[in-house]
């Protein structure tokens, strides 16, 4: 029984991370290479969604277009921001937004994970996983606070179950307590969206389905939302939603569970 | 933070950094070292030249100097107030130095200073620059302690060692000679043997400066009898000795003798002394063998007092590169200074008398000491006599009045910042056409600049060392930053601004280069601190001295270590490792993320 309600997929005001009409071309030289035409796209709050392609698709594209890592060539990135302290909650364009702004929306609002984990190989678990309150806070606001951020990262990671793990290198982990430490890493700074790309791409079954319940479980307790990108359908079976993208366009749209 | 995090962390994991640093560092100690050694060399030289040389000097224009000394100081001691701590009075002209070697005399060019020693010391260290005022020490080990007593100033004086020396080869001479006459019956003579070493006092009034002067002129075999004559003379413990005319004297000894054999000297050295005068053309034969009358006269007046042994009138401090040699010791291999004349020993001036047109001079002159200042130039140039005697020599005492002419005027100031003040003063006191007034370092102008440009060349050189490094770090830093590109991709996704990732690289090389640089600096003043026991280690390892102190008169290798170059050495060679982290920085903080993560 999911802690919060399967959201509409058709309610406006539930969207909560839109891609909007998005284009993206790379110039090759002389040649433009289309990777995506047009997608339109929104995750619900709260919603686990997956992004289903073949290779080539222009999926990891789009996911990082969503993430404000890459900026689209046509269309809008459009984020629904909650107001603090009573201000109103309205939906904002993020992706022209200034490269300082977009850095702290990175940090601040999205929390990544990638099939090659992407850990800093000269950190320690427990440094890999406060990278983000590092690069959040000055030195100064850090040291203050290092204390409460060492807490807040030692509970996720106990959270997924690398406390024994605190002091190792990421060479010495194994694949699945690699990409553990990353999703501990994309969750220590308490992000309001998931991005993940092929979290289980590199992990064998058993370790991915480990990975897929842990995400399964931080969406149903937290109220997570999550887009994950896969080729596996498998995998994407998991979560709530399906999108299909075929040719930098998306196919359709389907219920995981139906 | 996770700048200073990473910042680290790449330093203390990435082993290629470590090549940076090391460039850096030996760049950094190798300038420190250098510089260190070139101030101490220049220092060392600065210092030595400033204690040969007066603060200021006042010299005459012409070599017949100024005529009275006292009137000379009461003006510029008028025109400059208090100023003056010293003044010195002088007489420089170039001369000639023979000394006797190998049987041969050999001539130098020298300079030829007059001084009178107490004066002289007042405005120079003359004292710490004499042979018998300070120990001997040979590679650290003190050989000779010094011959004078402690707190004596210079004079003219020969030590108990010099006057020793000096008896001993006097006796030498005689003993030497004697058998070379083969006429002499061997029997005959050996009373003679035995008595000279005991009874130098016997000898007469002869100048033993005589057969010297011979020699030069004339065959050596004159020599040769003329000093048998001489050692004749002194086996006769007869009439007391007396200024006598020298030749008169010899000859009246030989021809007083009974003996045959003496005859028969009596006769070659008559027929060589006739020989020798009618080379010369002159009348009397005997007159001619002899040295210049003013000589004969100073030199008999001087023997009045005293016997044959007693030193000249003229005296002498001989600069010791004039005198020494370097030679290759045949059995050992090693090369060793040979000094060829010893205080106690006569040597030959030949010089120009004042006034128009100059004349030639020449005199001989006992060495009292030798003067080693550590700067060749000096050592190799100066011979100082005494003041009176020289000017005596040159004709520069006024008849009437009995003062002594003088040509330079050393002048030793109470503070040397005064100098370009004083030479204004003393430079309207003096007028230029009669003299010329120039400090010390105006007179060093063309060697001090050429020290200091030398020094500015090799910086540049050195500074190149450390921008070769920092070309180093550039090449090593792209390498980090392309090995690094996932991470610098990472850190932006997870928020990381493009001046925060700038950051990490700026700051790492900023750390590479206060590591270098505080290593190296470290390196470096262990290296100046301990570079003489680093040159003996070398000189174990590489068999032979790499500093010879005799080539350099240094006895150890002379550093001077300036915290404001090391400082900015220091700086300067971060400033290098953070200009050369810039452009991988700025690599770095372009990357795209996206493409930053694709990479694999």
């Amino acid at each position: 029984m999911p802690a919060f309600p399967q959201p509409s997929t058709n309610d406006a005001s539930t969207r909560h991370l839109s891609a909007v009409a998005i284009e993206k071309v790379y110039m090759k030289g002389q040649h433009r290479i289309p990777v995506l035409r047009g997608v339109e796209m929104h995750a619900h709050r709260g919603e686990f969604l997956s992004i289903v392609g073949q290779s080539g698709s222009g999926k990891s594209t789009l996911l990082h277009l969503m993430g404000l890592l890459d900026q689209p060539t046509v269309g809008e990135v459009r984020l629904r921001c909650e107001g603090a302290d009573g201000a109103p909650t309205e939906t904002l364009r993020v992706d022209n937004l200034p490269p300082a702004t977009r850095d702290v929306i990175r940090n601040r609002v999205f929390g990544f994970i990638f099939q090659f984990y992407h850990l800093l190989p000269e950190l320690n678990v427990l440094e890999n996983v406060l990278a983000p309150l590092m690069i959040r806070d000055s030195a100064m606001k850090y040291w203050k606070n290092r204390r409460e951020y060492r807490d807040q990262a030692n509970a996720i990671i106990e959270q997924v179950e690398l406390s024994h793990r605190l002091k190792h290198r990421p060479s010495e982990l194994s694949g699945g307590e690699m990409q553990r430490a990353a999703i501990a890493r994309a969750l220590v700074a308490r992000p309001e969206i998931l991005l993940a790309d092929e979290p289980t791409g590199n992990l064998d079954a058993q370790t991915g389905r480990g990975i897929m319940d842990l995400l399964c479980s931080l969406n149903e307790d937290h109220g997570l939302t999550i887009v994950m990108v896969t080729h596996d359908d498998a995998i994407a079976e998991q979560s709530h939603r399906i999108v299909r993208l075929a040719n930098g366009n998306v196919e359709r749209l389907e219920k995981a569970a139906a | 933070m996770y700048r200073l995090l990473l910042c680290t962390r790449y330093l203390r994991t990435r082993f290629i950094a470590l090549a940076s640093i090391i460039s850096v560092m030996l760049g950094v100690a190798t300038m420190i070292v250098v510089n260190s050694v070139m101030s101490g060399f220049s220092y060392e030289m600065r210092t030595r030249i400033n204690g040969i040389l007066a603060d200021v000097d006042i010299e005459t224009n012409s070599l017949n100097g100024e005529a009275d000394a006292q009137q000379l100081m009461a003006r510029a001691r008028a025109v400059t107030g208090d100023r003056i701590e010293a003044i010195s009075a002088t007489v420089e002209v170039f001369g000639l130095l023979h000394f006797r070697r190998g049987g041969q005399w050999i001539p130098r060019p020298v300079t030829l200073v007059g001084i009178d020693p107490e004066a002289e010391s007042k405005v120079s260290p003359l004292q710490g620059h004499l042979d018998s005022f300070r120990d001997i020490v040979e590679d650290g080990v003190v050989t000779r302690r010094k011959l004078r007593p402690e707190g004596a100033s210079p004079n003219w004086e020969l030590t108990d060692e010099a006057l020793a020396y000096r008896t001993a080869w006097k006796e030498r001479q005689r003993l030497f000679f004697q058998p070379t006459s083969s006429d002499v019956d061997p029997f005959d003579e050996q009373p003679a043997e035995q008595l000279m070493p005991e009874e130098p006092v016997f000898d007469s009034g002869e100048p033993r400066g005589t057969p010297n002067f011979d020699e030069i002129s004339s065959e050596p075999q004159q020599l040769g009898t003329l000093a048998t004559a001489n050692a004749i003379s002194a086996e006769k413990p007869g009439p007391a000795a007396g200024p006598a005319n020298v030749t008169n004297q010899g000859f009246e000894w030989v021809s007083q003798d009974d003996d045959g054999s003496q005859k028969i000297i009596q006769t070659s050295a008559t027929q060589e002394a006739e020989l020798a005068g009618s080379d010369r053309g002159a009348d009397d034969p005997f007159q001619n063998l002899m040295v210049p009358d003013e000589l004969i006269e100073a030199d008999a007046a001087g023997n009045t007092e005293s016997d044959v042994d007693a030193p000249l009138h003229g005296r002498l401090y001989i600069g010791a590169g004039l005198v020494e040699i370097l030679r290759e010791d045949p059995r050992t291999g090693g090369v060793q200074l040979e000094r060829m004349v010893h205080p106690g020993d006569d040597v030959k001036i030949s010089t120009v008398s004042a006034g128009s047109p100059p004349e030639p001079r020449h005199f001989f002159a006992t060495v009292v000491d030798v003067y080693k200042s550590g700067m060749s130039e000096y050592d190799a140039n100066l011979v100082f006599c005494n003041l009176e005697y020289l000017q005596e020599m040159r004709g520069m005492i006024d008849p009437q009045s009995g003062k002594g002419a003088v040509t330079t005027l050393k002048i030793r100031l109470k503070d040397y910042e005064d100098a370009p003040d004083v030479v204004r003063s003393l430079q309207n006191a003096f007028p230029p056409h009669l003299f010329t007034v120039r400090t010390w370092e105006q007179k060093q102008g063309p060697l001090l600049a050429a020290v200091d440009i030398e020094a500015a060349i090799l910086n540049v050189l050195l500074f190149l060392i450390i921008a070769v490094a920092g070309f180093g770090i550039l090449a090593i830093f792209y390498m980090i930053v392309v090995e690094k590109t996932r991470d610098i991709g990472i850190l932006k996704a997870l928020g990381a601004s493009s001046r925060g990732v700038m950051t990490i690289f700026l700051s790492y090389g900023l750390a590479l280069g206060l590591v270098g640089s505080g290593v190296g600096a470290v390196l470096g003043l262990l290296f100046v601190r301990y570079i003489n026991e680093i040159e003996a280690l070398l000189a174990i390892i590489m068999g032979r001295k790499v500093f010879d102190e005799r080539i350099y008169y240094f006895p150890s290798i002379p550093t001077q270590v300036n915290a404001f170059m090391v400082i900015s050495v220091a700086l300067g060679a971060i400033v290098i490792a953070v200009l050369a982290s810039v452009l991988p920085a700025r690599r770095a903080s372009r990357l795209h993320p996206v493409q930053a993560l694709r990479y694999e």
